[in-house]
């Protein structure tokens, strides 16, 4: 699957914006004052790395890339429900 | 040609996902993060992923970016409305410059269920921590 170098070029500078985005997801991560605010850093992190999971089977042209997406999608959404129902229930009672 | 307008779906969606963790980390409190990354990271999957379908155009290619798009679209609301709902009854604090908060006193902290604020009245208020009417702006 050959591109034309303009095409390569826009895919590769969209690479580098949801590597930047990872980046300051993760800033809120390690900064976010609560546990809910790192799970909505934690959703935002896995959600940024479907697309960048996505757009990189552009690059490499495998379509396997397409099923690891398919895969992070699932576990993320149960990851956050997880980690929601943990402090709302596992809370102790103030 | 279809390969640039392919890029080109994959640039915008790169963008909203940039600008969704701006949001994150520029955003005030925990609501205003949330309203930020969730709207437009789902926005930026859906466009990538109209991207890659418009790039490789292909049968297999279409089906599992529509299930991708289709899977995301519906758990991510979801997924917002849980940790919204959890943080609001952990009490994570609102932003000082909030104008009006309409689930005040609705929550039944026993139960985690809504009722009217005389149904419920005589119970611990739910949520956060109840601020005093007059300085509740300075916290």
């Amino acid at each position: 699957m050959t591109m034309s170098g303009l095409a390569t070029e826009v895919v590769l500078l969209a690479l580098a914006m949801l590597g930047a985005a990872l980046f300051l997801a993760f800033a809120r991560l390690v900064r976010g004052p609560s546990l809910p605010d790192r799970v909505v850093a934690l959703d935002l992190l896995s959600t940024v790395a479907v697309g960048f999971t996505s757009a990189f089977a552009v690059v490499s042209g495998q379509l396997v890339y397409l099923d690891v997406a398919i895969v992070l999608a699932l576990i993320a959404f149960l990851g956050t429900v997880a980690f929601a129902r943990y402090t709302e229930k596992g809370s102790p009672p103030q | 040609m279809m390969a640039l307008v392919g890029a080109g779906f994959l640039f915008v969606g790169a963008l909203f996902m940039l600008l969704a963790a701006v949001g994150v980390l520029r955003m005030p409190d925990l609501f205003t993060r949330m309203q930020a990354s969730t709207k437009a990271a789902t926005l930026g999957v859906g466009c990538i992923l109209l991207g890659v379908t418009l790039h490789f155009d292909t049968l297999a290619v279409t089906t599992r970016a529509l299930a991708v798009i289709a899977f995301v679209f519906l758990t991510a609301p979801v997924a917002a409305h849980m940790i919204a709902r959890a943080a609001y009854f952990v009490g994570v604090p609102l932003w000082e410059g909030t104008v009006i908060d309409e689930l005040r006193g609705h929550y039944n902290r026993e139960t985690h269920t809504l009722g009217s604020p005389s149904h419920l009245a005589g119970q611990p208020a739910a949520g956060h921590r109840e601020p005093e009417p007059d300085a509740s702006d300075n916290a």
